[in-house]
């Protein structure tokens, strides 16, 4: 190879600090002149913001009513059974990311990162060891993951499908530890009248969202089925729940499912939430796949016929995976839109955490610190919102969407 | 008549008066044709003949509204039992490689073996890892169908429908998505083939390879045969006027 055959590299195109500056922000006199307003506005809100927060807010109405805010109504001294089950999803965080790395290395980081953050704010000490002892936990559980899935593959196998089965299994554990048993002395029943907070927010998302992913998927096969019976369910269902505000349904599940039920059987208030948080989502979850569905061509489906693979299974290995994969970012939409629906809920009565915090206002003692509260309401949110959508964007470079 | 409907034991597929139609169209206008095992038989003719149309009835990606076919013994009818049972006999290559793009190259190759066949892991990928080297790309067994070549997919195309040890292979087209330097080395995986003793139906309208490797040419035009013959036949001596026309416009 001779001299000037070799690869040619690219011209430098680093500025520097000021380079940079003048070409992005000063690069002619009107940009300029925006450049310097935008920094006043900024300079003007900062400052009255944080004047604000640092010396008029009156955070306490936040420390003081912590408690509300997570659980709600929950009684004080069985507020225990929650801490267990987040440090039970802490350790299981830890564990599934010492397994697979890959993306849950940052919501796992995130989530110690949140615990060792709180745990640094002036609470109980009680409260403040339970939220170190989280950060902990996380660790552990990747220790524990990446040591003993290392070791050898049939190792690392055995515990990805405990984990696994683990994380299925947190569901009825949730349930059991919440709800207890009535009569028993260590897991005294606590009605679901009395959850609340984030936690109540918590449980209506995760269920929101683990049912109506496989409900919205058979809705939308559904649609596209050649008989005409499941065809035209599905239709009118997906059309029908979408023709109506989630406000409508969720009142009717409160209001008119009794009606239609013998008065022996009482569905419990949050389980009718769920159910008609989850079918309000199914609907569109149907039509979120099954823009997935139309996206794979037909000669996949022509591939794997001629292969002899039989219609279930052609829809299992090769139709479905490409097409979820082609809508992740609509459907983590969809959860992020559930996920602040859950807020809805309040016109039922339920204590969600937005509720909550109208509860702790309507509060003599707290009277007009609307700022401090739903700026703390809208900062949690965020937090969580934001960690389903970065978690979508990990999910979307990992199985690499749209590199056909 | 009698002895044309006699079939030998020899004769792998089997067409009798075959008709289809798209709507009021009518596609197949009545194809005869009878195929021994391990013949090449090469079809061509101008777009919209049918003769795509009628290699996909021969595995039943389309169905035929009249007529007989049968495949190794089995006549292709509604029962569902008997398509997959055919379509596990009988490999396609398309001319859009059709690669499945969430999968691997070697997961590509041993999906329908391990699903269907039902073989362990790592005996598919054992046989999918020679059935690579066979068509000449080992080495990227482990990359996805977007990183490979137009050449490439199809051979591996190729490879997926032979991990099946099909005992007929049809190929549609197979070169006329590609770059003209890559068809030649997925002809020469085709002659490869060709010669090894497979069955193979190829509509194709690369005259070299046909001349070359064809037992038998059929014409296609309007949805009818109109003329067979050995290659000998069909390029030095053409009976049909349409075969001349047809023959003096791409060679």
């Amino acid at each position: 190879m001779t001299a000037d055959s070799e690869v040619m590299r690219p011209p430098r195109t680093s500025l520097g600090v000021l380079g940079w500056l003048r070409q992005n922000l000063f690069s002619t006199w009107y940009n300029a002149l925006l450049t310097l307003f935008s920094a006043w506005l900024l300079y003007i809100f900062l400052t009255g913001f944080l004047r604000w927060a640092l010396t008029v807010a009156r955070w306490e109405v936040i420390t003081a009513n912590l408690r509300l805010f997570m659980v709600g109504q929950y009684p004080p001294d069985q507020v225990w059974r929650v801490q267990v089950l987040v440090s039970l999803i802490a350790l299981l965080f830890g564990l599934s990311w010492g397994i697979w790395k890959g993306i849950l290395r940052g919501l796992a980081i995130g989530l110690a990162t949140g615990f060792g953050l709180l745990a640094v704010l002036p609470f109980s000490p009680g409260v403040r060891i339970w939220l170190f002892s989280n950060l902990i936990a996380v660790f552990i559980g990747f220790i524990a993951g990446h040591v003993l899935s290392s070791r050898s593959e049939r190792g690392r196998l055995w515990l990805a499908r405990g984990t696994l089965i683990a994380w299925l299994l947190l569901f009825p554990v949730t349930v059991v530890l919440l709800h207890g048993f009535s009569g028993t002395l260590w897991l005294p029943a606590v009605g679901t009248n009395l959850w609340g907070g984030l936690l109540l927010t918590f449980l209506l998302a995760v269920v929101g969202i683990l049912a109506s992913f496989p409900l919205g998927v058979l809705l939308a096969l559904g649609r596209r089925s050649e008989l005409i019976v499941i065809r035209g369910f599905s239709i009118l269902f997906i059309e029908l729940v979408r023709g109506v505000p989630l406000v409508t349904i969720l009142f009717m599940a409160q209001i008119m499912l009794p009606l239609f039920l013998p008065p022996e059987v009482r569905i419990d208030r949050v389980i009718r939430a769920m159910v008609g948080i989850t079918l309000f989502s199914a609907a569109y979850m149907a039509e979120n796949v099954r823009g997935g569905l139309q996206s794979v061509p037909e000669g996949q489906v022509e591939a794997a016929r001629a292969l002899g693979l039989s219609g279930p299974l052609i829809l299992l290995l090769i139709v479905l995976p490409q097409a979820l994969r082609a809508v992740i970012p609509a459907i983590v939409g969809q959860f992020i839109s559930l996920f602040k629906d859950t807020t809805l809920v309040a016109i039922i009565g339920l204590m969600d955490l937005l509720n909550v915090g109208r509860a702790v206002l309507a509060n003599p003692q707290f009277l007009g610190l609307h700022r401090e509260v739903y700026l703390f309401v809208a900062v949690v949110f965020f937090i969580f919102s934001y960690a389903m959508s970065y978690s979508s964007y990990k999910l979307e470079a990992a199985l690499g969407v749209g590199e056909r | 008549m009698a002895s044309e409907m006699q079939n030998s034991a020899d004769d792998i597929i089997i067409c009798r008066d075959v008709h289809k139609w798209f709507g009021d169209f009518h596609v197949l206008r009545g194809i005869n044709m009878t195929v021994k095992r391990g013949e090449v038989v090469v079809i061509f003719g101008p777009s919209g003949s049918g003769k795509s149309t009628f290699i996909r009835t021969l595995n039943r990606l389309e169905d035929h509204q009249r007529g007989q076919i049968i495949i190794d013994g089995i006549e292709l009818t509604n029962d569902i039992r008997n398509i997959e049972a055919i379509r596990s006999e009988v490999g396609m290559v398309f001319q859009s490689f059709n690669l499945f793009p969430h999968l691997k190259v070697i997961d590509n190759i041993t999906l329908a073996p391990i699903w269907v066949r039902k073989w362990p892991k790592e005996k598919a990928e054992k046989i999918a890892l020679e059935l690579l080297e066979r068509v000449g790309i080992p080495e990227q067994a482990y990359k996805y169908p977007a990183q490979l070549s137009g050449g490439q997919q199809q051979r591996v195309a190729i490879a997926r429908a032979l991990a099946m040890q099909p005992k007929i292979m049809l190929f549609d087209e197979p070169t006329s998505a590609l770059d003209p330097e890559m068809i030649k080395e997925v002809l020469d995986v085709m002659r490869e083939l060709a010669e090894s003793g497979m069955t193979m139906i190829v509509v194709t309208h690369e005259m070299g390879f046909a001349r070359e490797v064809a037992d038998r040419m059929y014409f296609f035009d309007e949805g009818k045969i109109v003329e067979s013959g050995t290659p000998e036949e069909i390029f030095n001596n053409p009976k049909e006027e349409r075969t001349k026309e047809f023959l003096s416009q791409i060679l």
